[in-house]
């Protein structure tokens, strides 16, 4: 097929096909990293700003690795080095730096919509690095990616989401596109933590955790968002781990050859036990690699067209 | 001065006059309707309304005017501008300008500009609460004597009981109605309709209950202490049946909705246009349908604006930051006749929702086509076919979820105490 997006927003926008392609595309980039010389010279000449308004660890770093090993030059503006903090709007800041020529612009913002604002205003393309609880395409497409890589499928399969599925945009972006390829889908967590309407997705929602685990296929915890106000949907943390924390007696209860997922950043004894995040089933780590591999098939796709 | 309207189609609700008509206006007031007035000597000027219907001037129990304090926004001058457009000639405009509308000097600066610059009748509404901070009453007496037809904190509610308790039975010293924004806020703080727009945008919602359980709160204080109570910009169906049932044992309880609750769903925030960003939110398909059921029904008396101007960059920005309101004034009428062609009113009927029994809730006397009565009539063309072009506005405010929309039926000419203020007629 050929690529003719020049934003990534949502999953809820792309076609299965899309999005397979992204994977396909991915799986040709991956090899890149484990080289010895982790470069290729495809997006050179090539300019990608990150520009993040929330603090990040992973996806930052992911899409500046991403760039570099396809050549591009990077800069990284977070909002504590920014305008932001002299109180210039976001329109602002962004038309300033479209006006540097860049190719890429990664936002994450606390606000849903940002990107799209953004994209409607700049040629540059735009990728969506997580806006507010609304979407993070780029984690569900790694995500996607290794479950497919582990699971040698990407449908059909019996997959739960535990946590703040309320304030989620991975859980959000996860639901999207998992639903779209035909898995079943279970959202388990606290009902002040599930959002109202979301059976309209074709998800099923279960409250127990030990009922929703049995049998799975993919488990995906999320952490409390703190920072949306997480810890006011529930009593305490303490009663949440007791509750929606994942133990070692929950994956004996799914399927054998279960799967454990975790965007990150983990909150390790309250949603997930360290035994589950670094015992066998766990593939947190592959998702992270897989991100990279992911990512460089995105801006690939976006920004290496016309080379 | 004379002007004599001449061969339109005169509907009047409050009269049943529906006809063709002719109207003679001597200063300020409707002097003659009949079948055919002649006798016209030279100096009477004469509209031709033939092919067009002659109503009574809108009534709008709910705007923003914005003036004093966010003339950035839109002024006494521009607003009454684009409400004659529209076809309004009594406006009401809530206290919420800066300083807030909670005192005799307030409601006298309001008057007397708009007296001086107004192109239309302002009726100010005074707050309840001084400086709409529910703690204490505002000056109501004084800002009676100085002119307000009404009291509310609009943008929110009291949230205290038992000082809206306390509003509700001072009023009635002045027969004055209490108008109520209906929204408990520790159930709102979101900026969309908490429905499937808001789960699939991840905007935080603003739950119907919000809505609901205050408008249950208000109507119980008011039948308590038997006052009149007006509901304002109802969204939810589920108002319109909490109003319904409450009328069946008080009558003192009226309300309103606006146009874009009856004209769109939630699905208008779902790519963040924050145009459509307003309080109460755009809500639901349902909500929507029982919001037609209840103007069929008569459980809502009246369509007011809540004419919201907003300055570009307060809706140029990210959703979340955005200001909540619609320039209403200039798309009230074309909107709402949509309501007629659908077959949810007639034409009398939603007339009568935008004239007599807004002027009922007041207690004002125009609203009607009849001998003697203030000569504040428009012509309009029921299907008269325009595109929306926001940047046509009269009023300040571009802020409409409907540029570029085709809408059917302007209005074309208005008169205010008998003296023309817009025309287009040609």
């Amino acid at each position: 097929m050929n690529w003719k997006r020049k934003d990534l927003l949502d999953i809820r926008d792309l076609s299965n096909e899309e999005i397979l392609f992204i994977l396909d595309t991915a799986e040709s980039f991956k090899d890149i990293s484990k080289r010895e010389i982790k470069k290729v010279p495809t997006l050179r000449g090539k300019t990608v700003i990150t520009l993040f308004y929330e603090s990040s660890t992973r996806t930052r770093t992911s899409f500046e690795i991403a760039a570099k090993r396809l050549s591009a030059d990077t800069i990284n503006i977070s909002s504590s080095t920014s305008s932001a903090t002299k109180g210039e709007s976001l329109k602002d800041t962004a038309r300033n730096l479209e006006s540097m020529r860049p190719d890429a612009i990664v936002i994450r913002h606390s606000m849903p919509g940002a990107p799209h604002m953004l994209a409607g205003i700049l040629d540059s393309s735009i990728i969506n690095g997580g806006d507010g609880s609304h979407e993070h395409p780029t984690q569900a497409l790694l995500d996607l990616y290794t479950i497919r890589e582990k699971k040698g499928r990407t449908d059909g399969l019996s997959i739960v989401i535990v946590g703040d599925i309320a304030h989620s945009r991975v859980a959000r972006s996860n639901i999207f596109s998992l639903k779209s390829f035909g898995n079943d889908v279970i959202c388990c967590g606290p009902p002040t933590m599930i959002p109202p309407y979301i059976e309209t997705l074709g998800v099923r929602v279960e409250y127990d955790l030990q009922k929703a685990v049995r049998k799975a296929d993919v488990i995906m915890m999320l952490r409390i968002q703190k920072e949306r106000g997480g810890t006011k949907y529930i009593p305490s943390t303490k009663e949440y781990s007791t509750l929606y924390g994942l133990t070692k007696k929950h994956v004996a209860m799914a399927a054998d050859d279960v799967i454990i997922m975790h965007p990150g950043p983990m909150n390790r004894g309250i949603e997930i036990m360290d035994d589950v995040a670094d015992g066998p089933s766990s593939v947190i780590l592959d998702q992270v690699e897989n991100g990279v591999a992911v990512r460089m098939a995105i801006l690939y796709l976006l920004i290496g067209g016309e080379a | 001065m004379k002007t004599l309207i001449r061969g339109g189609h005169v509907i009047d609700p409050l009269t049943s006059r529906d006809g063709v008509y002719d109207i003679l206006i001597e200063d300020s007031v409707i002097r003659e309707i009949s079948d055919t007035i002649k006798k016209t000597d030279g100096k009477t000027q004469v509209v031709n309304a033939s092919g067009y219907i002659v109503a009574p001037g809108l009534i709008d129990v709910h705007c923003h005017l914005r003036e004093p304090g966010f003339e950035y926004k839109e002024t006494i001058l521009t607003g009454t501008s684009a409400a004659v457009r529209g076809g309004f000639t009594t406006i009401v405009c809530m206290a919420n300008t800066d300083p807030v509308n909670d005192s005799r000097s307030i409601t006298e600066f309001i008057i007397d500009r708009a007296r001086a610059e107004g192109k239309c009748k302002v009726l100010p509404c005074g707050a309840i609460t001084r400086g709409l901070k529910g703690e204490e009453l505002a000056d109501v007496g004084e800002m009676f004597s100085a002119g307000i037809i009404a009291i509310s904190d609009d943008g929110r509610s009291v949230r205290n009981a038992g000082l809206m308790r306390k509003a509700l039975e001072y009023a009635k010293i002045f027969k004055l109605p209490v108008i109520s924004h209906c929204e408990d806020d520790t159930l709102s703080g979101g900026c969309i309709h908490e429905g499937t727009a808001s789960l699939l945008n991840g905007l935080e919602g603003i739950p119907a209950i919000a809505e609901e359980i205050m408008v249950e709160r208000d109507i119980a204080l008011a039948r308590y202490v038997d006052a009149v109570i007006h509901i304002t910009h109802i969204s939810s169906g589920g108002s319109v049946r909490i109003i319904e049932t409450a009328r069946k044992h008080f009558r003192k309880v009226t309300s309103d909705t606006c146009p874009h609750y009856f004209s769109l769903t939630d699905e208008a925030t779902l790519a963040f246009d924050t145009n459509a960003k307003v309080n109460p939110p755009l809500r639901s398909k349902r909500d929507v349908d029982a919001i037609k059921e209840g103007l069929r029904k008569g459980t809502i008396d009246i369509i007011a604006t809540d004419h919201a101007p907003h300055e570009f960059t307060s809706k140029d920005v990210e959703f979340d930051l955005a200001t909540f309101g619609i320039s209403g004034f200039e798309t009230a009428l074309a909107l709402s006749l949509s309501l007629v062609r659908e077959g949810v009113l007639d034409m009398p009927q939603l007339l009568m929702k935008m004239t007599a029994n807004p002027a009922r809730l007041l207690g004002i006397n125009s609203g009607t086509i009849a001998e003697g009565a203030p000569a504040d009539i428009i012509i309009f063309d029921p299907d008269l076919e325009w595109t929306v072009d926001r940047n046509s506005f009269i009023s300040k405010g571009k802020n409409t979820p409907f540029h570029g929309t085709t809408l059917q039926g302007k209005n074309l000419f208005t008169m205010v105490d008998g003296t023309i203020v817009f025309s287009e007629l040609k």
